[in-house]
C-alpha cells in the first residue's frame, strides 16, 4: 500500500483504432462527476430572478454575482473563522508529524515498534467512541466551545495520519546520510535541523495539504465542540440548508465558496494531494 | 550506536504526542466504554453503575434495529458500487489514452470536498418533488427522455439509504479509481506482453492476469471502504437531516447524547461502532505492517 504516483505514469502501448471508443464511457463519466459543479455554477451566476428550480439546468442568460455576494454575505465569518483554525492546525500538525516521524524511522528507541501501530490506530477509529469524554474534558480545560479548542483537536487526532507520512518518507532517505551527520559529531536535533529539515520540503507540502483538507472539510468535530459564534464553514452551510429561510440557489452558491479553497489545492497541488491519499492509503 | 543522550532527546520528542494520543484517543475509550456501563442520563455525570443491561437494551431498541439494516443497505451499495465503478475507470484509463491525466484528475476531484458540499448539492439534484414542481435529476430525466430513471431518490420508502450511497459513491469512486490504477501499473508489463504473445485477449489479460493481480488492493479498498460506512454521518445529515428512515448509528448516537442527554446510550453506540471497525482495521494494520519491508 506504499504505492507513489510515479506508478501512475502513462506507459506506451500498441494502440488499435477501437481504443477510442472508450472515450464514450470516459465522456458519460465525466459528466457524472461533473453534474453537482454544473449546478453549482449554473446557479450562482444566475440572477435572482432568473432563478427557479424549474429551469435549473439551463445555462445562465449573462454572468451575475447575486447569490455569491448574498452567499458571502452570509458565510463571510465562517468562512475566516476556518481560516483561523485550518492554517494553524495544518502547520502544527506538520511539524509534529515531522520530528515524530524522524525519531521513529531514523532514531529507533526501545518500545518503538509497539507505538507505532498504536498510534496508527487512532485514525481508524470511529469518532463517535470517544465524543462524550472529549466534550467533556475540553470542558474541563476551558477550550470548550472556540476555535483554538478544535485546532488542538485536530492535531492530536492529525498525529497517526502525519506521523505515518513523515515516517514512510523520512524511511526512504538513506540512513547513511543521519550516520554520517552522527559520526561528525551532530547530535539528533542538528541533523534533524541541517540534514532533514532542508530536504522534508516535499513531505511538508504533502501533510500541509492533507491537514488543511481533513480540517476545512470536518464536520463532526466542529458541530460538538464549536459554538455558534466560532463555527467554522461547513457547520454554517449545514446550517444554512437546513433552514427554510435561505433560498436553494444561495445554498449552492454557498456551497461553492465553501468547496473553492480546498477545490484551489487540489487542482494547483494535485500531485500532492493525491500521493497524501496514496502514501496512507491507510487513511478514510 | 545511539548516544545515551540521544536517546533521551529521541524519547523526549515524541513522548507529547504518545500522551496525547494515549489520553485522547485510549484513555478517552476507556472513559467512553464507562459511560456506557453507567445510568448517566442528563446534564451532569452520573456513573452509577447500570453494566451490560445498557447494551441489552440498545440491543432491544427499534430505532437501533433500523440503524443497523440502514448501515448493511448503504455499505453493500457503497462498498460494491465504488469498487465496481472504480475498477472499471481503473480500466478504462489503462489504456494509455490522450487526455489521460484530465479524467483522472476530474474522477477524484470530489475527494477534496467536503461532505457537508456533496450533501447540499445532491440534495437538490434528487429532489423528489413531482409534477410542475419537478427539479433537479429527475428533470433531467424528463427532458432527456429517460423517465423511466425518474424515482424518489432519498425520500423512497425503505430505500431511501441507496441514494444517499450514490452520493458517496459520487465521492469516493476516484479514491478506488486511483488505487486500481496504481495496482495495474505495478503489474509488469513483461507479463502483459508475455500474455499477448500467446494468444491472450485484451479481455482474458484482465480477467485472468489482472485480476487476480489486484486482489490485495480490493482488500484493502473494501476495509477503507467499509470502516468509511460504518462512520457515515455528515453525508446524510447534509442531504436529509435527521430523519428515522436515514438513520444510521453514527446520527442516533450524536442525537440522543447531545440532544436526547442520554449519555449512556450515545456512550454504547459510540463503543458498538468502535467494536465493529476493529474488527476491519487491526488484523488490515498487523497484516500491512507485517508485510511492510523493514525500514
Amino acid at each position: 500500500m506504499t504505492t507513489t504516483t510515479s506508478s501512475l505514469k502513462i506507459r506506451f502501448r500498441p494502440r488499435l483504432k477501437w481504443k477510442y471508443l472508450l472515450y464514450i464511457p470516459l465522456v458519460f463519466l465525466a459528466i457524472f462527476y461533473l453534474l453537482p459543479m454544473y449546478v453549482m455554477l449554473a446557479t450562482g451566476f444566475k440572477g435572482f430572478e432568473e432563478v427557479s428550480l424549474q429551469t435549473m439546468w439551463n445555462l445562465p442568460s449573462g454572468i451575475r454575482f447575486d447569490n455569491f455576494a448574498e452567499a458571502l454575505d452570509k458565510l463571510s465569518p465562517y468562512l475566516l473563522n476556518s481560516l483561523n483554525m485550518v492554517i494553524p492546525a495544518a502547520v502544527i500538525s506538520s511539524f509534529v508529524g515531522s520530528i515524530n516521524g524522524y525519531v521513529l524511522s531514523k532514531w529507533k528507541f526501545p518500545g518503538a515498534d509497539i507505538i507505532f501501530p498504536l498510534l496508527l490506530f487512532g485514525m481508524f477509529i470511529p469518532y463517535q467512541s470517544i465524543l462524550i469524554p472529549l466534550v467533556e474534558f475540553m470542558k474541563t480545560i476551558h477550550m470548550y466551545g472556540g476555535l483554538s479548542g478544535l485546532v488542538l483537536v485536530h492535531v492530536i487526532y492529525g498525529i497517526p495520519i502525519t506521523t505515518l507520512t513523515f515516517r514512510n518518507y523520512y524511511a526512504a532517505i538513506p540512513t547513511g546520510l543521519v550516520e554520517a551527520a552522527r559520526i561528525d559529531g551532530a547530535n539528533l536535533l542538528k541533523t534533524y535541523w541541517y540534514i532533514i529539515l532542508p530536504i522534508s520540503i516535499p513531505a511538508f507540502v504533502v501533510v500541509l495539504i492533507w491537514q488543511f483538507t481533513s480540517a476545512w472539510n470536518d464536520f463532526l468535530f466542529a458541530v460538538v465542540l464549536t459554538g455558534s459564534q466560532n463555527w467554522p464553514i461547513t457547520v454554517a452551510l449545514n446550517n444554512m440548508a437546513g433552514s427554510q429561510i435561505i433560498a436553494w440557489n444561495v445554498q449552492m452558491a454557498g456551497s461553492f465558496i465553501t468547496a473553492l479553497p480546498t477545490l484551489f489545492i487540489y487542482i494547483v497541488l494535485g500531485q500532492y494531494f493525491l500521493r497524501g491519499l496514496m502514501a496512507g492509503s491507510l487513511k478514510g | 550506536m545511539i548516544k545515551n543522550k540521544d536517546k533521551y532527546v529521541a524519547i523526549a520528542l515524541v513522548t507529547p504526542s504518545i500522551i496525547a494520543v494515549g489520553i485522547f484517543v485510549y484513555g478517552f475509550i476507556a472513559w467512553s466504554v464507562r459511560v456506557s456501563l453507567s445510568a448517566w442520563k442528563g446534564l451532569l455525570p452520573d456513573y452509577t453503575w447500570a453494566g451490560f443491561q445498557n447494551y441489552l437494551n440498545l440491543f432491544a431498541d427499534p430505532r437501533f434495529h433500523i440503524d443497523i439494516r440502514n448501515t448493511l443497505v448503504f455499505t453493500i451499495i457503497f462498498v460494491f458500487g465504488s469498487l465496481i465503478l472504480g475498477l472499471f475507470m481503473a480500466i478504462l484509463l489503462d489504456q494509455g489514452l490522450p487526455g489521460e491525466n484530465f479524467f483522472r484528475n476530474l474522477f477524484l476531484f470530489p475527494m477534496a470536498i467536503s461532505f457537508i458540499v456533496t450533501g447540499v448539492v445532491w440534495r437538490w439534484l434528487m429532489n423528489p418533488a413531482e409534477g410542475s414542481r419537478m427539479s433537479g435529476l429527475n428533470l433531467l430525466f424528463d427532458k432527456i427522455g429517460l423517465d423511466f430513471l425518474i424515482n424518489q431518490w432519498y425520500t423512497t420508502p425503505k430505500w431511501g439509504m441507496a441514494a444517499i450511497a450514490l452520493t458517496a459513491i459520487w465521492q469516493m469512486s476516484g479514491y478506488m479509481m486511483a488505487l486500481y490504477l496504481a495496482g495495474l501499473r505495478s503489474v509488469p508489463e513483461e507479463i502483459r506482453e508475455a500474455a499477448r504473445v500467446d494468444g491472450a485477449t485484451e479481455l482474458q489479460i484482465y480477467s485472468r492476469i489482472m485480476l487476480p493481480y489486484l486482489q490485495p488492493v480490493t482488500l484493502s479498498a473494501m476495509i477503507i471502504l467499509g470502516h468509511i460506512s460504518l462512520k457515515v454521518f455528515d453525508l446524510i445529515i447534509a442531504v436529509a437531516g435527521k430523519q428515522l428512515a436515514l438513520d444510521v448509528p453514527a446520527i442516533y448516537m450524536w442525537q440522543t447524547t447531545f440532544d436526547g442527554l442520554f449519555y449512556w446510550r450515545g456512550a454504547a453506540i459510540g463503543t458498538l461502532l468502535l467494536l465493529s471497525v476493529s474488527v476491519l482495521i487491526i488484523p488490515y494494520l498487523i497484516y500491512t505492517l507485517r508485510t511492510e519491508t523493514e525500514l
